[in-house]
């Protein structure tokens, strides 16, 4: 005999978008004992007792306001000489103008934290600045497996990687664009 | 023209010595930014040589020494694999050092404390806190991409290195120098890589990527490679001492990379070049000093010395070996895997809820400190008299030291005597074969007797001499066994004595005539003669004595 009060309590535990089903999960099951109206909206209920319970961290409403332009530090332009540097240390290809633009774009918006006062505030680098570092004792844990490094390499040579014998240079900019023009991007 | 260029070398030798009592030259950060020292005109004056000579003789070389020590340890600084020379190839590799995604390092505990160790041992602050970064770039032997090392807060900063080297004609004199070191951090090995030219490949072994090496950076105070040897000696010395490291340069365990440029003192330091690939602390005196000659040629002939690394070849000096693409751009970061490294200093600063276990103590460290070489040396001129220099070589060489004060302890001969023997016979001896103090086929024991020997009037010293080349060549048999088959005892008897010098005298009737004359140094050759003819074995004083009687 399937209800529709049981139904739809068995569609509510289907949905598992809510960290909290757990918790739904079993107020639901207990609700579904007695298969009527008021039992569903006892359900209903709960839940939002539940929820004042359990303050959200996340603003009910916006609360950020834009920055205006003049707070901001001038824009940074680009050269295509930083652009290259760029591309060598970081091994990225964005030397189209969209890339260029994409990259201007996300600096204009890191700008925005000069407008925050830090005087006295230590930088932070680390969520973990508060943990202990720990300090594993001086024994032989690891190691031995040689086989197993060695079958996710392309190339092997009698248990030794293969490397190309130096750093391949980056082509020129005048050859990227060259070879650029007959790839998909 | 030999006039000149002795003058040449005076002038050089006290601007030497002006350089270094000038310590505030230093470079911030790397390249080529330099505070100097404010230097009077009156001494430029004084310094302005007036000998015409080829070459300007105002250029001194700048020396600075980048360290890197492989830490001594059973595991690698970030992983659990093992830490040994030779093993086949990538056996020593976890998923970490091979760079796997979703690996972590964690720290190793020993590497913190030899860090601390050669820190204390060095002068040198230890920073309560230090902090680990990425340093990035792209290199086959480097799987990861970037080396996390410690660039803003390493741990240790401010020591010095105080090392001494022979000056003088005959080396004999010691001067006391030191450098100052920068920094001492922790940081990451990389791999080794075994180029195929023939195969335009590059091989990659894994097993050194990961272990823990200390990086010594000290500032560029040294002038010359004779400097920069004694000073890498003394430092190898100390970290063998400490056990943090064994210091062996030719194993790679201790990699020295020279920082060298030449400048007019006074004046701005002139480009530098870095010097690599040196596996012997001979080869780092002679690759500073041919780059120094090298780069004073440059500058002569009008050129320009470029910002350059140069490899050393034993034959051709310094070869260039690969262009520093304008500035490398390491793009540190901090290391977001691992959190502050906190040292303390005593039990009682350690925080409540730190398990003692993990804490490093500064104060149980230094507890656990052995003595250091400059101790050493003070201790056995101090305790036997010796001279300076002796316990420099005493110390030097392993286990001299214990051969000299085994010796001294078994016979009564004054240790001025038993150093004698042991630097000029037997070290001499080790040298010409090249063999080290274990090697010697003589024993401490071997070597007590015959000095006992001597010191009793049984042989003399010219004999015992002899008998010491018998015994390196057939050190099974004894001292007493020798002297016996070759008759070299002593001949104290007065009146076989009395017989020879007659002898000697009847034949050289010349001789005694010039004697009478007034020439007393013709009585050396008469106690030549009766050396030769007696093979050594008598007292020269008293042969000296017997025969005066008998001239006048």
């Amino acid at each position: 005999m399937f209800c529709k009060c049981a139904a739809r309590a068995s569609r509510a535990l289907r949905r598992p978008a809510h960290p909290r089903c757990g918790v739904l999960k079993l107020s639901a099951l207990s609700a579904t004992v007695s298969p009527s109206r008021t039992s569903w909206s006892r359900w209903i209920l709960k839940r939002e007792s539940s929820n004042s319970a359990w303050d959200s961290k996340v603003p009910q409403v916006p609360s950020w306001e834009p920055i205006n332009e003049n707070q901001l530090p001038p824009a940074t332009r680009v050269s295509p000489d930083l652009v290259d540097k760029l591309e060598r240390l970081a091994l990225v290809d964005f030397g189209s103008k969209e890339g260029v633009d994409c990259l201007e774009k996300a600096i204009r918006f890191a700008d925005q934290l000069h407008v925050i006062n830090t005087d006295g505030v230590d930088p932070m680098d680390s969520v973990l600045e508060d943990r202990d570092l720990y300090l594993r004792a001086d024994t032989v844990t690891e190691g031995e497996c040689a086989e197993e490094l060695l079958q996710l390499a392309k190339n092997t040579v009698e248990e030794y990687f293969v490397a190309p014998p130096g750093n391949i240079p980056l082509p020129k900019r005048e050859e990227r664009s060259a070879m650029l023009k007959h790839t998909e991007f | 023209m030999a006039a000149s260029s002795s003058g040449y070398s005076r002038m050089l030798f006290s601007l030497r010595k002006y350089t270094n009592k000038s310590r505030s030259l230093y470079h911030i950060d790397t390249f080529n930014f330099v505070i100097r020292t404010i230097w009077t005109s009156g001494s430029k004056n004084q310094l302005k040589p007036k000998v015409r000579t080829k070459s300007l003789p105002q250029m001194v070389g700048v020396v600075g020494l980048e360290i890197h020590a492989q830490i001594q340890s059973t595991s690698k600084l970030f992983s659990g694999s093992h830490v040994r020379f030779l093993a086949p190839p990538n056996s020593l590799v976890s998923h970490f050092d091979a760079s796997l995604p979703g690996t972590l390092p964690v720290l190793n505990r020993r590497c913190v404390e030899a860090a601390v160790l050669t820190g204390l041992a060095l002068n040198c602050t230890i920073n309560r806190k230090s902090l680990f970064d990425r340093k990035h770039y792209f290199y086959a032997d480097m799987p990861a991409g970037y080396q996390i090392t410690q660039q803003r807060l390493p741990i240790a900063v401010d020591g010095t290195l105080v090392y001494s080297h022979f000056e003088g004609h005959r080396r004999n004199q010691v001067v006391t120098k030191s450098v100052k070191i920068k920094q001492i951090q922790l940081e990451q090995d990389s791999g080794k890589s075994l180029h195929d030219i023939e195969r335009s490949q590059t091989l990659i072994d894994l097993n050194r990527a990961g272990v823990g090496l200390m990086e010594l950076v000290m500032e560029p105070e040294m002038c010359c490679g004779e400097e920069a040897a004694a000073a890498v000696r003394e430092l190898q010395l100390i970290l063998q001492a400490l056990g943090t490291c064994q210091g062996n340069m030719a194993e790679g365990q201790l990699r020295v990379d020279a920082n060298v440029s030449v400048h007019r003192p006074g004046e701005p330091l002139g480009v530098r070049t870095e010097v690599k690939n040196i596996n012997s602390v001979r080869h780092l005196a002679k690759a500073i000093d041919y780059e120094i000659q090298r780069q004073m040629e440059v500058l002569q002939s009008g050129g320009t010395v470029l910002n350059e690394t140069r490899a050393f070849d034993s034959k051709s000096g310094t070869i260039p070996m690969r262009d520093k693409e304008g500035l490398q751009d390491y793009r540190f970061m901090p290391e977001p895997n691992l959190p502050p490294l906190f040292v303390y200093e005593s039990e009682a600063s350690v925080p409540a809820g730190v398990d003692p276990t993990q804490a490093v103590v500064i104060d149980r460290l230094s507890t656990q400190l052995p003595e250091l070489p400059s101790v050493r040396r003070m201790r056995l001129v101090e305790t036997y008299g010796i001279l300076r220099e002796h316990s420099f070589t005493l110390v030097n060489e392993d286990g001299l030291m214990d051969y000299f004060e085994s010796v001294v302890q078994m016979t009564k001969a004054e240790p001025r005597k038993v150093i004698g023997w042991v630097m000029n016979e037997l070290m001499g001896n080790l040298n010409i074969q090249n063999l080290k103090v274990s090697q010697s086929p003589i024993s401490p024991c071997a070597l007590a007797e015959l000095i006992n020997l001597v010191e009793s009037g049984h042989i003399s010293s010219s004999t015992a001499k002899q008998v010491f080349q018998e015994m390196w060549k057939a050190p099974e048999k004894t001292v007493g066994q020798i002297v016996k088959e070759q008759n070299l005892w002593m001949i104290n008897d007065k009146e076989e004595l009395r017989k020879i010098c007659q002898r000697v005298v009847d034949s050289h009737t010349e001789e005694v005539q010039i004697i009478r004359g007034g020439n007393k140094k013709v009585l050396n050759k008469l106690m030549g003669e009766v050396q030769r003819e007696t093979k050594g074995r008598t007292d020269p004083v008293q042969v000296r004595a017997i025969l005066q009687e008998m001239i006048s």
